[in-house]
């Protein structure tokens, strides 16, 4: 078993490897020197305090949706649709965050709770409609993807519609923000918020369901397999509709750190990408909430260069998203990276 | 009311037929047994492809470059698609994965050449198709003023293909494997199919109709590249699965998604539309989709071997 865990970790660092050099051929290939693409886009991630608290909150929301993919991995569901509890549960805490004008210490945790109902709930639906019918859950979620989208882009002009503009929401006030004086402060002016002491905390618990309750072992079984768990008295069709609720709830404290942390106000006509950034850093992660909490920090750390790279070199911010992009494929394609190790070893084993 | 309706109408099939034609490639993969949810991605590499092939071309022959970008976006999605079959077919990855990477892959490296090329990243093309009224047949009643007026060639040359799936799919040697291939691959290969060639050809074909799903969406109605196509990829999907994975199914799924998207964009102009919500004219394709997968978990029709990699050893 120990030896099965290095392995998916070496294979996830060969897919990052990789990715890094995908990305390096795509910046040669525009006329630019990769090295100093590289240089930049970590300077631009790390140089002050500033920004290093900008990584850990660009990487906020990531961790949030990273843990729900892997958490949902883990009971043998793939939750594609942690985008669209992100935006549901995005709305829902920006809808609380606006309507109410109560003080920070009940407004904020209200508007947090709500993210976690909202997200739970986008998620309830696949997973009822898994366990009662049968439904694939890949499908359903991406439907509640776009159910999510359109919703947002309907209730934001309608209800919370900002001054100049009808594509984004009003700013929500500090009473409803995840943003902290002494935080911001501390990080010199950063965009690090609350969010990130959550993701952490959500990391343990998450950590401590998985490994030491029944819940989790239960959950473990169903994923992997669901048969042998039902044989062993293990409820199978709770247990999904459980892991996709617990995954979904994850996904809208994701929209929580986003739009009330990361950002102030939501936008109408985006699908946030760390929806499905999440099912990179479930990957890289190798499924483990500490897995998936480094991963979160390093696509962070690429998202939050990017800027910078793309200011002192001619190279465009996309290269972030590339890179993760191509990470994700040669993640799926890992089994081609296993064929050639194992022969690989095979080969220097021969040789000794 | 019929007025509004005949106004309408050529909007509805512009947005329709884009997403006919992806939601048919989406037809072929699934059908052969390869889940493909990469349509938005080659959506989008057809989009970009054929806009920058038309900026180059269009100075020079306005009227062909249109048509030469839309064989380039069928080309490049072909291409594109290739990562995907290989993935799926040789490698048996996860076809999830693999579909949701294609999207990425495809969404932030076309971005990221646009902008090397234009800085904005946004391409506008000059020319686009030409909307044209059929002689003869638009003079007749009812229906030359609804299906003959105003049309884009596009609109024709998806419905031929549309045609042509059907008969490959149907009445060919090669269709029948292809459906044998998404039904029962072990099956398949015991009879001689190469389940692997067939479904590799099942891929590319999905790729270059979605890629010119992509490049329809910029002859016809968008006129630039912008990075991505707005979920219409998923919504393919949802039609697909609306159609319940059959060629005449498809074109009636897609025309009553694309109609009901229509109506929800034109809204604000069309008093008589106001009183309908967009909200519920937007989430109504994915609503119903649910509804339809719920109705039919028991007598699904959906290709039984869509997802699974199929392994020669096991049987």
């Amino acid at each position: 078993m120990k030896m099965e865990l290095n392995k998916e970790y070496v294979l996830a660092l060969i897919a990052v490897v990789l990715g890094l050099l995908a990305g390096a051929i795509l910046m040669m290939l525009t006329g630019n020197n990769p090295l100093q693409g590289y240089y930049f886009l970590i300077r631009g991630g790390l140089m002050s305090i500033e920004r290093v608290g900008n990584t850990l909150a660009t990487a906020t929301p990531l961790i949030f949706t990273g843990l729900a993919v892997a958490f949902a991995f883990r009971t043998g569901l793939f939750n594609i649709g942690a985008a669209g509890q992100m935006l549901a549960g995005g709305l829902c805490a920006t809808a609380i965050g606006l309507s109410f004008a109560w003080p920070k210490v009940i407004l904020l945790p209200t508007a947090v709770l709500g993210a976690l109902i909202a997200g739970a709930l986008w998620g309830f639906v696949p997973g009822y409609l898994k366990s009662r019918f049968n439904v694939h859950e890949v499908v359903s979620s991406i439907m509640m993807n776009w159910i999510a989208y359109w919703t947002v882009y309907y209730v934001v002009p309608g209800y919370f519609k900002g001054p100049y503009l009808e594509t984004e929401s009003r700013k929500i006030t500090e009473a409803a923000s995840l943003k902290v004086a002494w935080l911001t402060k501390m990080f010199s002016g950063s965009y690090i918020n609350l969010g990130f002491f959550l993701a952490v905390l959500a990391v343990i618990v998450i950590a401590f369901i998985l490994n030491k309750t029944t819940l989790g072992y239960e959950l473990k079984a169903v994923g992997f397999n669901r048969h042998a768990a039902e044989y062993a008295g293990i409820r199978s069709n709770r247990n999904i509709v459980i892991s996709m609720m617990i995954s979904g709830a994850l996904a809208g404290l994701g929209g929580a750190a986003f739009y009330i942390g990361y950002a102030s106000n939501i936008q109408i006509g985006v699908m946030p990408s760390q929806g499905f950034d999440g099912i990179a850093v479930s990957l890289l992660g190798a499924n483990s909430p500490w897995g998936v909490f480094f991963a979160a920090v390093f696509f962070g750390l690429l998202h939050s260069g990017k800027g910078f790279m793309n200011a002192m070199t001619n190279i465009p911010p996309e290269i972030a998203d590339s890179i993760i992009a191509t990470i994700i494929y040669f993640a799926a394609t890992s089994i081609l990276i296993e064929r050639c190790w194992d022969r690989l070893k095979k080969y220097l084993r021969g040789a000794k | 009311m019929w007025e509004i309706i005949v106004q309408v109408f050529p909007y509805a099939i512009a947005f329709t037929i884009p997403l006919l034609i992806t939601a048919l490639g989406g037809l072929f993969s699934e059908r052969s047994g390869v889940v493909n949810i990469g349509l938005e991605g080659l959506m989008v590499v057809g989009l970009f492809s054929s806009a920058i092939t038309i900026v180059n071309l269009e100075k020079f022959m306005p009227g062909t470059a249109v048509w030469v970008g839309l064989l380039v976006a069928a080309i490049a999605g072909a291409l594109f698609s290739l990562l995907h079959a290989f993935a799926c077919i040789n490698l048996h990855a996860n076809q999830v994965i693999s579909g949701t990477a294609i999207n990425m892959i495809a969404g932030a490296i076309t971005v990221y050449l646009a902008r090397n090329i234009t800085g904005s990243g946004n391409i506008h093309i000059v020319h686009g198709m030409v909307r044209r009224t059929i002689p003869v047949l638009s003079d007749i009643p009812v229906i030359g003023k609804l299906l003959f007026t105003q049309t884009y060639a596009t609109t024709w040359l998806v419905l031929a293909i549309l045609v042509l799936s059907w008969f490959v799919l149907y009445k060919t040697a090669f269709g029948l494997r292809l459906r044998a291939c998404g039904e029962h691959p072990q099956a398949a290969d015991s009879a001689g199919v190469n389940v692997y060639r067939i479904r590799y050809i099942a891929v590319m074909i999905s790729g270059a109709f979605a890629g010119l799903g992509g490049a329809i969406i910029l002859v016809t109605y968008s006129g630039e590249f912008s990075g991505t196509v707005a979920g219409l990829g998923f919504l393919a999907i949802a039609a697909l699965i609306f159609g319940q994975w059959k060629p005449w199914g498809v074109l009636g799924a897609t025309f009553f998604f694309g109609f009901a998207s229509t109506i929800a964009n034109v809204s604000q102009a069309v008093p008589l539309f106001a009183r309908i919500p967009g909200i519920l004219l937007k989430i109504f394709p994915y609503v119903i989709t649910l509804i339809v997968l719920v109705m039919f978990s028991k007598s699904s029709q959906a290709p039984r071997a869509a997802g699974e990699p199929y392994d020669k050893g096991k049987r």
